[in-house]
């Protein structure tokens, strides 16, 4: 696999969950840590049995019941980072980090009942304020480039394009420095804000 | 059919192999393996030839095998093309660690080139 690349700057500081909002259809939103019970876990098996597939990104979540339940089976272990949008009993959104061998994938879906208010801002800030309290230092993804509600959010959020050659964008973030102590703290002139 | 599959090395690439393979024994099928040039992948040409004569060999069909270089994608189009060709098969794409399917370069070149069907292996 190429490698793949970072911004140099370390992303501003994110609000680490449990944290709380009234969305724009005035619904009450609790963005928290999956907690691995049984009712959270069906829960979520819930929300992606009723998932619009027109909504699927390069195969996830994946079709039928069986199908969905190995999946999470795999992206809720240990070494994952899962957080999610609750209204009430209900799961409006889920994002989740899943390692590999220096960095991590993050992915996001939110139910299409709820889409469009706000939740996703919400829910990525609050999976990322989890990751850079846990010590995660880089995350990246994946996102079809005709996805341009995704792309925005991620670029507002501070993700950079990586690899913009394949089908797929590549985006990277940095969310603490490297561990080796030689950050880029105090480095000037290299900002590139641009806020068109 | 006249059937041409490309592989470089990587997982999905033997996973297109042995299926086409496995077709061109039962449909008899016209089969030529193209061994390219996959910089990703980290099994080296050689080995990746001796995989494919394996698999021929092990399947009983008379089907040709050869290193093709230079960019795979454009090779593998230009071949289809000069020797008639009515199919290419290539494998179907990377899974990430999260689940997500991503395709390789070499595929998206000859999806978007090639005048002739392309088969991507799942």
């Amino acid at each position: 696999m190429s490698d793949r690349g970072y911004p140099e700057a370390v992303a501003n500081e994110f609000s680490t969950p449990p944290t709380a909002f009234t969305d724009r259809e005035g619904r009450t939103i609790e963005v928290r840590p999956y907690e691995n019970t049984d009712e959270g876990y069906e829960a979520l098996v819930e929300m992606y049995d009723a998932f619009d597939p027109a909504d699927r990104a390069q195969g996830i979540p994946p079709g039928g019941e069986k199908r969905i339940r190995e999946w999470l089976d795999a992206i809720l272990g240990d070494d994952c980072l899962n957080v999610i949008a609750w209204c009430g009993d209900e799961i409006a959104g889920h994002a989740t980090l899943v390692p590999d061998d220096e960095a991590y994938e993050l992915a996001i879906f939110v139910h299409q009942e709820y889409q469009r208010a706000g939740i996703g801002t919400h829910l990525i800030r609050g999976l990322l304020g989890y990751g850079q309290a846990e010590g995660i230092q880089k995350v990246w993804l994946t996102v079809e480039r005709w996805n341009r509600a995704a792309v925005s959010l991620y670029k507002k959020i501070g993700f950079e394009t990586s690899n913009a050659e394949s089908f797929e964008l590549e985006m990277g973030l940095r969310l603490n420095p490297d561990g080796d102590g030689d950050g880029n703290a105090g480095g000037d002139g290299d900002e590139d804000e641009d806020d068109q | 059919m006249k059937v041409l599959c490309g592989i470089g090395g990587s997982d999905d690439s033997f996973r297109a192999l042995d299926r086409t393979v496995e077709r061109a024994a039962v449909a008899n099928d016209d089969l030529t393996v193209a061994v390219v040039d996959n910089e990703d992948s980290s099994v080296a040409p050689d080995d990746v030839m001796e995989r494919a004569q394996e698999a021929v060999d092990d399947a009983g069909i008379d089907a040709d095998v050869r290193r093709v270089g230079g960019d795979p994608g454009s090779r593998l189009v230009e071949i289809a093309e000069t020797e008639g060709f009515e199919e290419i098969v290539l494998g179907g794409g990377h899974t990430s660690p999260m689940g997500k399917i991503t395709i390789g370069s070499i595929a998206e070149f000859v999806l978007l080139n090639a005048k002739t069907s392309v088969t991507l292996v799942r």
